[in-house]
C-alpha cells in the first residue's frame, strides 16, 4: 500500500494538470528506507510528448546526486498518462528500474473526455505489475 | 588507473550490494569490459548486442554525459567518477 500526504497528493495532481495534454513526471523523494514520501520533486519531461516521458539526463544526475547526498531515495515516481487509463503500459514496464518505488499513474483523460480521471499506484518489479492500494492521510 | 564507478540500485546484484566499485580502462568501453571481469553480466546490461550503449541506460564521466562525450569511446583519466543511471522513462505509447 502507498501511504501519502493529501498535500503530496495534490501536488502530484496539479502538475499533471498543468502539463495536460503532454505527460507529467516526477518524484516524491523519502528518507532511505522509510517508504515515507516526503520531497516533492517535479521533473521536465525532456521528451515533451502526450505519449512518453524522460527525465532530463542532467536533471537525473543532479536529482540523483542530491537524494544520495540527503540519504533518499525515489520513494514515488510518478508520470502521467493524458488519453488513457492509469496503468503501466508495455513501454513502463520496460523502463521501470527502481523495484523498490511506488510507481503511481495519473489519467487526465477526463480533461478531453477520454476516460475517468484516475491517481493510481503500483510495485513493478521485473516486469511483473502488482497494482496497490493509496490511502491519502493528512499528515505522518 | 583507478576509476570509481557508482552503481545504480538495479545493478547492485552484480556488486553485491556495493553503491560504488573501482575498475580501470582508457575508455568507457574498456571499464565496462574491465567490470564484466569481476561483475560477470553487468556488461550486457549496458551495452546492446551491436555494441551501442542501451539507449536508456545513462553514464557519466564526472557530470557529463557521454552521449554528448564520445559514448563509449569516451576517454577516461586516472581519478575520474564514472556514474551509470538507469533513463526515468515511460509512457502511454
Amino acid at each position: 500500500m502507498l501511504t501519502l500526504t493529501q498535500d503530496l497528493y495534490d501536488k502530484i495532481v496539479a502538475h499533471a494538470r498543468a502539463d495536460h495534454p503532454d505527460e507529467a513526471c516526477g518524484v516524491v523523494a523519502g528518507p532511505a528506507g522509510s517508504d515515507r514520501p516526503e520531497r516533492f520533486v517535479p521533473m521536465l519531461n525532456a521528451a515533451r510528448s502526450p505519449t512518453f516521458y524522460e527525465f532530463d539526463s542532467q536533471d537525473l544526475l543532479r536529482l540523483y546526486r542530491e537524494m544520495d547526498d540527503r540519504d533518499e531515495e525515489p520513494v514515488i515516481i510518478y508520470h502521467s498518462h493524458t488519453a488513457t487509463e492509469a496503468y503501466p503500459s508495455r513501454t513502463d514496464l520496460t523502463y521501470a528500474n527502481e523495484p523498490g518505488a511506488h510507481y503511481v499513474l495519473v489519467s487526465t483523460a477526463d480533461t478531453d473526455g477520454a476516460g475517468p480521471f484516475q491517481f493510481r499506484s503500483f510495485r513493478i518489479v521485473a516486469g511483473e505489475v502488482t497494482e496497490e492500494d493509496v490511502r491519502v492521510v493528512d499528515a505522518y | 588507473m583507478a576509476i570509481e564507478v557508482r552503481i545504480p540500485t538495479i545493478l547492485r546484484t552484480y556488486t553485491d550490494g556495493q553503491k560504488a566499485v573501482a575498475g580501470s580502462g582508457a575508455t568507457i568501453g574498456a571499464l565496462f569490459e574491465d567490470l564484466e571481469s569481476r561483475h560477470p553480466g553487468i556488461r550486457e546490461r549496458l551495452v546492446d548486442d551491436s555494441g551501442e550503449l542501451r539507449r536508456f541506460v545513462n553514464v557519466y564521466v564526472n557530470d557529463e554525459d557521454v552521449r554528448f562525450l564520445a559514448g563509449l569511446g569516451t576517454e577516461l583519466g586516472d581519478g575520474d567518477n564514472v556514474t551509470i543511471l538507469p533513463a526515468v522513462a515511460g509512457g502511454a505509447a
